[in-house]
């Protein structure tokens, strides 16, 4: 199992930037950017209990999602704010993106994962392999 | 007794305490006799008297029996005191002179010796016209007054000399008396008043009560001080009643269906009923998401459940994968794909389960965290903002409570409906008939545990 329940919120791979690429651009277009760097991406804060709650259930699924705490990056709050944009609603986190496309908050997610689109849609990232 | 009897039978408005004999007796024995004197019209002169009930006016009557019995003891004066006592009560007495006895609150609160010229000033003319049936009682009366020889007394044939004796004392006792008389009367009309008034209150109250129930509307009585939690009990209670309402259209619509699956009606018309039974499920998770805004907490506490529901509760709710457990074996026959789509319906429904129960625990983790974090037990310093700061990140925490419980609501209803998607309208049917009667059965267990008798 990827997903180990530690002390914390259990270990993820962390996505690494490089302080060259840090460039003041728009916090959207590095939201999409670091959507797209792997099969399942979710945006988090590391003291949101819902955050942890979507964690648990992609850990659940044998998926080994990405996680970028938001609270810890520092352009965290601008991409909070393009996050509540793009979503139309508060809060910004948790928002999941699989295949680099926009599956959405917690609710979107459950949706598409009881009405069985969401595994398809894994297997299609190539997050999940049976 | 027996006259007296007959005379407490006969008459209807006029009381039994018109026979004044009743209360001149010497003989304590008579006074139980009071009980068989039970009679709705022992009571005021209202033929929709209040609930006033007999006995407690018996006893006011026994008090006063019995204290016109002790007076007995005193020699004849006291007896004609007593049944002076009882004239000057009634309203009658005095205006009319008809020997009408009132009951009246005011039994004894004029005891004394200014009643006598009273029983002389009016029963003395109307003796005569009191009820024919205590004639013979009230010759044994006169008799028996006209051995007392300590002040004037009422009868007919009483001396006049006798009168005049006492005339200056006797007028003034004359007018304390009415005086009194007047009062006592005042006193029981407005208490009867008093009475009347609020038995319409009353009725108005449970009539309203009635109205509310029927419409469901949740009526402020504005009764609580505390506005904070008047709107969250406000809101607890709108939600239960809305519940309440909600169950009993549930169980209409799933009779409707019960009867259809069982008369093998059509798909057509059966799909249109089960239909609206699933329609009738989006509505209570329209009520819960109100009322989870509304009052977290009593939602979670699941006070609106049956005791037996209430234990296998989850976030607020039922286990959408426990509810296909139980289906089960119910829905048989199903193709392989139906099969396989249920399989994963209750695998993915408890993936869901799992995760939000452990954001769950992550919140209650984080609250501990924050509540036990700093400034406790003997060290607590007196710092308040440390105090208030945690306090607002608690606060924060709490509010993600509303959030877990909508997302949990959320997968019951989409349980549900992708179940409705999977089936067939015939095993929908029956998927909701099963559902139904199983909690049934937990609310009758509750019931049944509830009133099992205990040893």
């Amino acid at each position: 199992m990827h997903c180990q329940t530690t002390g914390s919120w259990g270990s993820y791979m962390p996505t690494t930037r490089t302080a060259a690429t840090v460039v003041v651009g728009d916090p959207l277009e590095r939201i999409e950017r670091l959507a797209s760097e792997n099969a399942v991406v979710i945006f988090s804060m590391s003291s949101c209990c819902m955050c942890h709650a979507v964690k648990r259930l992609f850990c659940g699924m044998g998926v080994n999602p990405s996680v970028i705490e938001l609270d810890q990056d520092p352009r965290g709050r601008d991409m909070e704010k393009a996050l509540i944009r793009l979503l139309g609603a508060s809060p910004a986190v948790p928002v999941v993106f699989v295949g680099g496309k926009l599956v959405g908050a917690m609710d979107r997610v459950m949706a598409s994962h009881i009405n069985g689109t969401l595994v398809p849609l894994l297997k299609q990232a190539g997050a999940l392999w049976l | 007794m027996q006259s007296f009897k007959a005379a407490a039978a006969t008459t209807t408005n006029t009381d039994m305490f018109c026979n004044s004999s009743y209360f001149l007796s010497r003989h304590q024995t008579r006074f139980p006799d009071l009980g068989e004197l039970d009679h709705p019209a022992v009571a005021f002169h209202h033929d929709d008297a209040v609930d006033l009930s007999p006995s407690s006016f018996f006893s006011l009557k026994s008090s006063n029996v019995g204290v016109v019995a002790n007076n007995l003891h005193y020699g004849a004066l006291n007896t004609t005191i007593g049944a002076a006592e009882i004239v000057s009560s009634g309203t009658g007495c005095l205006d009319t002179g008809q020997f009408m006895y009132q009951k009246g609150t005011t039994f004894g609160s004029s005891l004394g010796n200014g009643h006598i010229e009273n029983w002389a000033d009016s029963g003395l003319a109307d003796n005569s016209q009191q009820t024919d049936t205590s004639t013979d009682v009230d010759t044994d009366h006169k008799n028996q007054l006209h051995g007392v020889q300590h002040g004037p007394i009422m009868v007919d044939s009483v001396d006049q000399s006798k009168l005049k004796c006492g005339d200056q004392k006797t007028l003034r006792r004359l007018a304390q008396n009415r005086e009194a008389a007047r009062k006592s009367r005042l006193r029981k009309k407005a208490y009867v008043q008093q009475l009347e008034s609020s038995r319409h209150r009353l009725t108005e109250l449970e009539q309203e009560l009635q109205r509310a129930r029927q419409q469901g509307t949740f009526i402020m009585t504005g009764l609580s001080g505390d506005h904070g939690h008047s709107v969250m009990g406000n809101a607890a209670l709108a939600f239960d009643m809305e519940y309440g309402r909600w169950l009993d259209e549930h169980q209409r619509l799933i009779n409707d269906l019960r009867s259809a699956v069982n008369s093998h009606m059509g798909d057509n018309e059966l799909c249109i009923l089960v239909a609206a039974v699933m329609a009738h499920y989006d509505e209570v998770f329209r009520l819960k998401s109100v009322g989870t805004k509304a009052d977290v907490f009593h939602m979670l506490s699941g006070m609106w459940k049956s005791p037996a529901e209430r234990c296998f509760m989850w976030l607020g709710g039922f286990r959408s994968s426990e509810l296909l457990k139980i289906l089960g074996n119910h829905l048989e026959p199903l193709t392989d794909q139906q099969l396989m789509g249920i399989c994963n319906l209750q695998q993915s429904s408890q993936q869901a389960e799992d995760a939000l129960s452990q954001g769950m625990e992550a919140l209650q983790q984080s609250l501990v965290d924050t509540l036990s974090s700093a400034c406790l037990g003997p060290t607590a310093s007196g710092n308040v903002a440390d105090y208030m700061g945690q306090m607002a990140i608690a606060m924060g925490k709490l509010a993600t409570l509303e959030n877990f419980l909508h997302q949990a609501d959320l997968l019951r209803q989409q349980t549900l409906q992708q179940m409705h998607r999977i089936l067939t309208t015939r095993q929908a049917a029956r998927a909701l008939l099963v559902i139904s009667d199983y909690t049934s059965r937990l609310r009758a267990l509750s019931s049944l545990w509830l009133a099992r008798p205990r040893n």
